[in-house]
């Protein structure tokens, strides 16, 4: 199966990236999970924290303020004022 | 010792005093440009996604959005100055005076208002002294800016886009600033913020296939929520870039002064030395003058 390909990236630096297997947002309407080969979209997202759900099974968790999310053809970026890995 | 060559080493001396000087702010200046290019480079990831995303949502929507679409008439028009709060950094701050001028000028030509929002101290400097008006100001960290600053003066100049053109508000954005082209040129640029021009993508545009995007929870909030961040974006994004050409021209300008301090040393030393030696020569010419005088005396 194909992997997602995640970059989390605050205003000032990049702060994450790599493959996932599964990305899972809060966005203003609710907890959002997103597998490869989700249709693009564009949300705005809820502060709260991001939970990446690496190839392997590992987890990584980054908290996100003030952003919004993008996917287009398995690219996830969850962009962010402040953004910081937990 | 002669006056004149006296008056030659004491100009040695404030030539040497000078290029210790010089030499220490190119120096400083030559390491900051490092770190400033970082921070440059580091803000590029961020920025690209918001373009991205603004593309993507440009060519998606016919929606009406107030960011999005031109006004019939503009009426007033912004302009953002970005300049340093220090000067010793040759025509960095004129060249981008100079360009927003130019800018004002052809704005004023279409009929437009002009409003201006100046950054760093030495813009405030240039209108104050010519008793102008301006809408805001920020000065004191135009070295390293905080993305802080870039919210705030995207708060202020979208909260006067916001604001009817009745209301005083503005209809256009445009920011002016020096972009950090290499370490010998820092070019003046001039953007268009608002209303949006067709984004220029860092990446090679897919005309193949322009995928429909989902938007959660709908256009129109995301463009709300999505515009506000690109315009902060930009600016951020012109902050560094014109902090990191700043300290490009201050490298600049203070190796030239350094240069022509060891010119002046030189050119010095040697009229010093032609004095000495003139005052040598009267010397002894004084002192067979003499000798002779003594001897036909006899």
């Amino acid at each position: 199966m194909a992997a997602l390909n995640v970059s989390v990236v605050s205003a000032d630096r990049e702060v994450w990236s790599g493959e996932a297997a599964m990305v899972v947002a809060k966005t203003v309407e609710g907890e959002i999970g997103i597998l490869p080969g989700h249709e693009p979209m564009l949300a705005i997202l809820a502060s709260g924290e991001v939970r990446v759900t690496l190839p392997g099974g590992e987890k990584i968790t980054a908290s996100a303020e003030d952003g919004f999310l993008s996917v287009q053809s398995d690219q996830v970026q969850v962009v962010a004022s402040r953004a910081e890995l937990a | 010792m002669g006056a004149q060559l006296r008056v030659y080493r004491q100009k040695i001396k404030s030539a040497q005093t000078t290029k210790k000087i010089t030499k220490a702010m190119e120096l400083i200046a030559a390491s900051r440009i490092q770190k400033a290019q970082a921070r440059v480079a580091a803000s590029t990831p961020y920025s690209r996604a918001i373009t991205r995303a603004v593309s993507a949502v440009a060519t998606y929507s016919n929606v009406d959005h107030v960011l999005t679409t031109e006004p019939e008439k503009i009426e007033r028009a912004a302009i953002v100055i970005l300049t340093s709060d220090r000067g010793l950094a040759g025509a960095f701050n004129s060249q981008v005076l100079r360009e927003a001028e130019e800018l004002a000028e052809l704005l004023r030509s279409q009929g437009k208002e002009v409003v201006y929002f100046l950054v760093g101290r030495k813009a405030v400097g240039y209108f104050q002294f010519r008793h102008r008006e301006f809408e805001q100001d920020w000065v004191g960290s135009s070295e390293s800016p905080e993305f802080e600053l870039a919210k705030e003066i995207a708060d202020a100049v979208l909260e006067s886009f916001l604001r009817d053109a009745s209301d005083g508000g503005v209809d256009e954005i445009h920011v002016v600033y020096n972009t950090f082209v290499s370490m010998m040129t820092q070019t003046p640029t001039v953007v268009r913020l608002l209303p949006l021009e067709v984004v220029e993508g860092v990446e090679e545009p897919d005309a193949t296939v322009q995928p429909l995007y989902e938007f959660e929870p709908d256009v129109e909030t995301v463009l709300d929520g999505l515009l506000p961040v690109y315009i902060e974006s930009r600016i951020f994004n012109a902050l560094l870039q014109s902090a990191a050409a700043k300290h490009a021209a201050t490298q600049k300008a203070m190796k030239s002064a350094s240069d022509n301090a060891d010119k002046l040393i030189t050119d010095y030393t040697r009229l010093a030395n032609n004095a000495r030696q003139a005052e040598i020569t009267q010397q002894i010419s004084e002192i067979v003058g003499g000798a002779d005088a003594l001897v036909a005396a006899k």
